[in-house]
C-alpha cells in the first residue's frame, strides 16, 4: 500500500488543474511500434548480400585509412573487428610465400610460421598490456594490433615489385628504406591507439613489446628473397 | 605494582609469539634490518636506491592485499606484472652491475619479482642472436659466388627452446635444490621460485647488447665480448646466490656455485659456437650439394 501511495502522490496536484473546455487538449501519442522508414537503416535481414559485404568493407577501408592517417581517432577502437586483420595477415604470409628454399629447413618462414608469428604475438602484447593493467578490452588490442600491420604488408608489395626488377644492392637498399619506414609507421600508429589505456609510468614497458613485435615482422619482409 | 604488571607482560609475549607464528611475513623484520644495515655500510648509496627500497615497501603493502587471488584467476598473474618503467630500468642497469656485497634479488627484486622482465628479455635474446647470426653469416660470405642467402628462419625456433628454457629450467633445479638443503641445514636467507626466475632473466640483459656485437666479424672481438658478458653475468648470480648457500657445508656450496657458473658458460659457448660458428661457407655448399644429390633418386 506504500506503495501505491507513492505513486499516487506525483499524480494529487492534478486534481487541481482545472482544464477549460474551450482550450483543446493536444498531444501526440506515440506508440512505441516500429516503423517501417527505420527498419530500413536498421534490419539486414532482407537486404542483397551485396550491401552487407559493400558495407562491411567500407568499414574495414575506413579504419584503414585510420591507421594510415592516425590522428589519436577513437574509431579503431570503439567498433573493433577482426576482418582487416585476417586480410592483412594472410595477405603478408602469401607475399612471404615462395621464398628460396635451398635445402628445406633453411629457408624463409613459411605460411604457418608468419600466421602463427602475427597471431600469437599480437595475443601475448595484448595480454602483456592486460597484465601491466592496461583499460583497453582484449578484441580491441588485436584490431589496433593487426590493423597497424597495413604498413608493412604495403612495404612487402613494393619489395615485391622492386625485386621483380633487380636484386642488386640498389634494390636492397630501396627495400631498406621501405620497411624502414614502414615499420616506424606501424610502431607510430600503433602507440597513438594503445598508448592512452596505459598509466603514465607504464607505457615504455607496453610499447617496447609492440616494438619488438613490428621489428620482427620487418625483419621477415627485409630478407624475402624470392626463388630463382 | 610489580606483581601486576609482570602476568601481563607474559600474555603480551606469549600472543606476539602466536602472531610471529600465524604470519610468515613477520620475517620480513630481518631482512628489513639487514637492509637497514646495508644503507648505513653504504653511505653513497643512490637517491633512487633508498626510493627504490621504500617503493618496494609500498608494492609489499599492495601485492599483500592481493595475495589471496588463486592461481587460475587474471589477478595472480597481474601482480607479477606490476612494476613500473623506472624500476625495469633500476634492475637492468642492476643486473649488469655487480659489486661487492650487493644482493640482486635482496636490493632490487625483494618481495615483487616481475615476469616482465625475464619474459621480455628472453625474446628480445631470441630474436637478436637469431636475427644478429644471420647477418654475421652473411657479412662473412659477402665476397664468396656460390653462396645464396638465406633468412634461415628455423634458428628463431632453436633460440627460443635454448633460452627459453635455460631460464625456467635452471632457476626450478636451483629453486628445488635451495628447498633441499633448507630443510637439511637452516640458511639465512631463502628465495622464492619467482625471485629466482626474476633474477635469471635479468641476468640475461648483458647477452643483448654482446650478440649485437658478434655481428662484426672478428673472432678475437667476439670471444672478449663472450667473457665480458660472462663474467658480468655469472658475478651477479655468484653474488645472488652466495648468501643462500653460505652457512650449508664449504663442498655443497662450491658445488651449487660452480654449477651456476658452468650452466652460463655452456649457455654463452653454445650461442657463440651455433649461431656464430666460423666454418668456412664452401664446406657448408659442398655438403648441401652432396645431399641433393642423394636425395634426388629418392624422388
Amino acid at each position: 500500500m506504500a506503495e501505491a501511495d507513492g505513486s499516487s502522490r506525483p499524480f494529487a496536484g492534478l486534481s487541481d488543474v482545472s482544464i477549460s473546455e474551450d482550450i483543446p487538449v493536444e498531444g501526440d501519442i506515440s506508440m512505441p511500434t516500429i516503423s517501417s522508414s527505420q527498419d530500413d537503416g536498421f534490419s539486414t535481414l532482407d537486404e542483397p548480400v551485396k550491401d552487407t559485404v559493400l558495407r562491411d568493407l567500407k568499414a574495414v577501408g575506413n579504419k584503414f585509412v585510420h591507421v594510415l592517417y592516425p590522428k589519436k581517432s577513437k574509431a579503431l577502437l570503439r567498433d573493433w573487428d577482426l576482418w582487416g586483420p585476417l586480410l592483412l595477415c594472410v595477405t603478408l604470409a602469401l607475399l612471404l610465400q615462395g621464398g628460396s628454399v635451398d635445402s628445406k629447413d633453411d629457408g624463409g618462414p613459411q605460411f604457418a610460421e608468419v600466421f602463427v608469428i602475427i597471431w600469437f604475438g599480437s595475443v601475448i602484447i595484448t595480454l602483456n598490456s592486460k597484465l601491466l593493467g592496461g583499460t583497453i578490452s582484449f578484441f580491441q588490442s588485436l584490431c589496433v594490433l593487426g590493423y597497424c600491420i597495413m604498413p608493412l604488408t604495403v612495404a612487402m608489395v613494393v619489395c615485391r615489385i622492386v625485386l621483380l626488377g633487380s636484386s642488386g644492392t640498389v634494390s636492397f637498399a630501396v627495400r631498406l628504406v621501405v620497411v624502414s619506414a614502414s615499420f616506424g609507421w606501424s610502431t607510430f600508429a600503433s602507440t597513438a591507439f594503445l598508448a592512452d589505456s596505459q598509466p603514465q609510468n607504464r607505457k615504455a614497458l607496453v610499447v617496447y613489446p609492440v616494438f619488438l613485435f613490428y621489428f620482427v615482422i620487418g625483419w621477415m619482409i627485409l630478407t624475402f628473397a624470392p626463388a630463382q | 605494582m610489580a606483581t601486576t604488571k609482570d602476568p601481563f607482560e607474559f600474555q603480551e609475549f606469549e600472543e606476539s609469539e602466536s602472531l610471529l607464528e600465524e604470519n610468515r611475513d613477520a620475517t620480513t623484520i630481518n631482512i628489513d634490518d639487514v637492509k637497514e644495515s646495508q644503507k648505513q655500510r653504504r653511505p653513497g648509496m643512490n637517491e633512487d636506491e633508498v626510493d627504490l627500497l621504500t617503493n618496494d615497501d609500498k608494492a609489499e603493502l599492495l601485492s599483500g592485499q592481493k595475495k589471496n587471488a588463486p592461481f587460475w584467476s587474471f589477478e595472480y598473474y597481474q601482480k607479477f606484472f606490476d612494476v613500473d618503467t623506472y624500476q625495469v630500468r633500476s634492475r637492468i642497469i642492476g643486473s649488469v652491475l655487480p659489486w661487492r656485497g650487493k644482493n640482486f634479488i635482496e636490493l632490487y627484486v625483494r618481495r615483487n619479482p616481475d615476469l616482465y622482465g625475464p619474459f621480455w628479455i628472453c625474446a628480445t635474446l631470441v630474436f637478436a642472436i637469431a636475427i644478429c647470426g644471420n647477418i654475421s653469416k652473411f657479412l662473412m660470405n659477402l665476397g664468396s659466388p656460390n653462396y645464396k642467402y638465406t633468412a634461415e628462419f628455423r634458428k628463431v625456433t632453436i633460440a627460443a627452446t635454448a633460452i627459453y628454457s635455460y631460464a625456467w629450467l635452471v632457476p626450478l633445479a636451483l629453486w628445488g635444490f635451495l628447498l633441499w638443503r633448507n630443510n637439511k641445514v637452516m640458511n639465512l636467507v631463502s628465495y622464492s621460485f619467482m625471485e629466482i626466475v626474476c633474477a635469471y632473466g635479468y641476468s640475461l640483459a648483458i647477452y643483448i647488447p654482446a650478440v649485437v656485437l658478434w655481428i662484426i666479424p672478428s673472432e678475437g672481438l667476439r670471444w672478449c665480448s663472450v667473457v665480458v658478458a660472462l663474467c658480468l653475468s655469472g658475478s651477479v648470480l655468484l653474488l645472488t646466490f652466495w648468501p643462500a648457500v653460505k652457512d650449508d657445508h664449504l663442498r655443497v656450496s662450491i658445488a651449487f656455485m660452480s654449477a651456476i657458473v658452468i650452466l652460463n658458460i655452456l649457455l654463452a659457448v653454445g650461442f657463440k659456437a651455433y649461431f656464430f660458428s666460423s666454418e668456412s661457407p664452401h664446406q657448408r655448399t659442398n655438403y648441401s650439394a652432396v645431399t641433393q644429390v642423394q636425395s634426388k633418386p629418392l624422388t
